[in-house]
């Protein structure tokens, strides 16, 4: 079985083509990381997949759990189990985080038909997945986002992931700007929400996160393609030699 | 489209005004019957407004003033009992609450309010009579200087409204609520007249309801002037509520006394035209106003804000903040004008107005006017008009949270900031309902009131 299929898909941002036909399939219970220099279309993939209206897809097919994936609404592509850690999570002044999370979990149950979560239960879960990720409850008694430092951010974005709970996560440079402490309590909350059903794809600039995030297949995008796609070993022979030799390889 | 012009209007209130001066004097001492003469040629010399004069650049007064109305000189003759009528009943919200009936003080009000003792809660009428020396010295003071030809034809047929009076020294904990109410039968022009004078280091906090219980073509013109002595303490809630074939020019002249400490906040939901004076004279050093306003309008609603902050000394603050979320064909204006006089070194002003204009249809006017005659100052002012954060509104789907409850969210939040403001935190969650509310369009009237005023 196969969650998501990405067949030839090719999408651009202000008439550019910035992704020029990606293949991807992520079984259940995979975690695949996509690793490539700066402008490759790393965060543009997330980007689309997500459904963020700025990128205009101009090619190819997206299914998810055999729905098609491009045609669903951005909310309605969360409420199915697609979650996105933005790389640049937004902060939203006057939105309590406590009302953005009730308000989602309700949205993601109502489509599921379930009933809206009881009050009670919903504080239990805040406070069972704060732990996951060591949240502050400051944090979460605050706006969304709202002078929340990097790192905190960061880790309101896998907060947001456990209390969601998604089939498939895609987590965009989650590790930039992360201090190694933050990082391995990010990292160490995704590995806590992951189970034999669940699927990650980690997006990422360096091979630090890999190493506790530790993937099946590591791909390589390079100007808006897969160029390579390997084992967890790929991301350390990139850690050792760089990009120059994959651009190098490409251009052949 | 006016049914007559502002000429016609304006000769037919003065001459209105001439038939009637023996009704509209009777009952009420020389203090406040000997300025009408002149404030009656105020209004002649001023006549109403044209739209883009310099102080009504956007705004339309004929809208209001070319109706047909009827007026009444003596206080409605309630068959029945207002506060059996209107419960506005604010949750958790413990107020001394005081009633008026087309800009009439409901008597029975004031009776049993078991106030702190001193606190003075009057009709404008009685208290009048009553207390001379304060009338003396504070009645028409505060609007001389400004000039405003409606607030002069207010004073010319001033009859009643309400007067409160806070001793020196007297901290009120509880906030009181003025619920303005208009209904009858008929169209009906309203001259509303109200001074509060806030003693010397004393504290308080009004909460003023306007609504209207009746669907009739209302138009009510309210002037109220506040004193605020050294050291005071006064907040100024203001929450607009009435139908939306009503209109409403609602002009208060505030005058603040060193280390003195204002709020005001006035929250426009609905009401067809609506038009907010505000003037605040800082006039004794380290005094601080602070002024916000937020208006969620739609159809065809029309408000317009018009701010004043004179700085007249030094070493005084003012900080303004005014949000606008239009729909529809809806408009509105802003007018944000500060005055830093010669002398009045170390102003602080700060002054920012934001709006969000849902549809290609709705029209925000904003203008920021800062007036600086001194050299050591601190002045901002910034202005924006623009749509719901396309980012933000995509983090919200992005987390299942659909188009239209995601644009509420947003909304509400841009909302939040001027309610942040507010001074008494169970207000605050109040007027998080009553904006949440209006925003989801659920409601036209304020909650715990069953008749529908649209």
């Amino acid at each position: 079985m196969v969650m998501l299929k990405i067949n030839n898909l090719k999408a651009s941002v202000d008439g550019k083509e910035i992704l020029k036909g990606i293949n991807l399939e992520v079984k259940p219970g995979e975690v695949h990381a996509i690793m490539g220099p700066n402008g490759s279309g790393k965060s543009t993939l997330a980007s689309v997949l997500a459904g963020n209206e700025n990128f205009e897809v101009t090619e190819g097919e997206v299914s998810f759990f055999n729905k098609d994936l491009l045609v669903m609404a951005p909310e309605d592509r969360a409420r199915a189990g697609l979650f996105l850690s933005f790389q640049y999570p937004i902060e939203i002044p006057g939105v309590s985080m406590v009302n953005f999370m009730k308000a989602a979990v309700n949205e993601k149950r109502k489509y599921n038909g379930q009933e809206p979560i009881s009050a009670q239960d919903f504080l239990k879960m805040l406070r069972d997945k704060k732990k996951v990720v060591e949240m502050d409850d400051r944090l979460t008694s605050r706006s969304v986002n709202e002078g929340f430092s990097g790192g905190e951010k960061k880790k309101n974005e896998i907060f947001q992931m456990a209390m969601l709970e998604p089939k498939l996560s895609i987590l965009d440079e989650t590790d930039s700007g992360l201090d190694i402490d933050a990082l391995r309590i990010v990292a160490n909350g995704v590995n806590k929400l992951k189970t034999a059903n669940t699927s990650t794809i980690v997006i990422t600039h360096y091979q630090r996160l890999l190493d506790y995030i530790v993937p099946d297949v590591v791909h390589i995008l390079y100007n808006g393609r897969i160029v390579k796609t390997g084992g967890k070993d790929l991301a350390l022979e990139l850690e050792e030699k760089g990009y120059d030799w994959i651009k190098e390889e490409v251009n052949v | 489209m006016s049914e007559i012009d502002s000429n016609t209007m304006k000769y037919k209130l003065i001459n209105m005004y001439q038939q009637n001066k023996a009704a509209i004097e009777e009952g009420l001492p020389d203090v406040v019957n000997r300025v009408r003469e002149n404030a009656i040629r105020d209004f002649d010399r001023q006549g109403i407004p044209e739209k883009g004069s310099e102080a009504y650049k956007y705004t339309d007064l004929m809208r209001a003033f070319g109706k047909t109305y009827g007026y009444s000189f003596k206080a409605p003759k309630t068959d029945v009992d207002p506060e059996t009528i209107f419960q506005c009943a604010v949750p958790d919200l413990d107020t001394y609450t005081i009633l008026l009936e087309n800009g009439w003080f409901y008597n029975k009000s004031g009776e049993q309010l078991n106030l702190p003792k001193g606190i003075i809660v009057r009709s404008f009428r009685d208290a009048a009579t009553e207390f001379p020396e304060l009338f003396e010295k504070h009645y028409n003071k505060y609007l001389e200087s400004h000039k405003e030809s409606i607030a002069s034809f207010n004073t010319a047929f001033a009859q009643d409204g309400l007067f409160l009076h806070i001793p020196d020294g007297v901290v009120l904990e509880k906030p009181i609520q003025i619920i303005n109410l208009l209904r009858g039968g008929n169209p009906l022009l309203v001259n509303q007249r109200n001074l509060i004078v806030v003693g010397k280091n004393s504290q308080a906090k009004v909460i003023v309801c306007d609504h209207t219980l009746s669907q009739q073509n209302f138009f009510a013109n309210t002037v109220t002037e506040v004193f605020i002595d050294e050291s005071a303490v006064f907040d100024y809630y203001s929450i607009q509520n009435q139908h939306n074939q009503s209109s409403q020019i609602s002009s208060i002249f505030v005058n603040q006394m060193k280390n003195s400490n204002s709020l005001l906040n006035t929250l426009t939901l609905h009401g067809g035209f609506v038009r907010n004076n505000i003037h605040v004279k800082l006039a004794g050093e380290h005094a601080e106003a602070n002024v916000y306003g937020l208006s969620l309008v739609d159809g065809k609603q029309h408000v317009d804000n018009f701010t004043f902050v004179d700085h007249a000394v030094a070493n005084c603050n003012s900080n303004e903040l005014y949000k606008n979320v239009l729909d529809d064909e809806a408009t509105a204006a802003f007018n944000g004008r500060i005055l830093v006089r010669e002398d009045a070194q170390k102003t602080q002003a700060f002054q920012s107005n934001k709006n969000i204009c849902l549809t290609q249809e709705a029209k925000m006017y904003t203008k920021p006017q800062l007036e600086i005659y001194a050299d050591d100052v601190k002045c901002s002012h910034g202005a924006t008009i623009g749509q719901i954060d396309e980012e933000a509104l995509f983090y919200l789907k992005s987390r299942g949270i659909g188009g239209h409850e995601a644009r509420m969210m947003l909304m509400h939040a841009f909302a939040y900031e001027v309610l942040s403001h507010i001074r008494v935190p169970v207000l605050m969650e109040r007027y998080g309902d009553l904006v949440e509310k209006r925003l989801r369009g659920e409601f036209s009237k304020c909650e715990g009131c069953f008749v529908h005023c649209n």
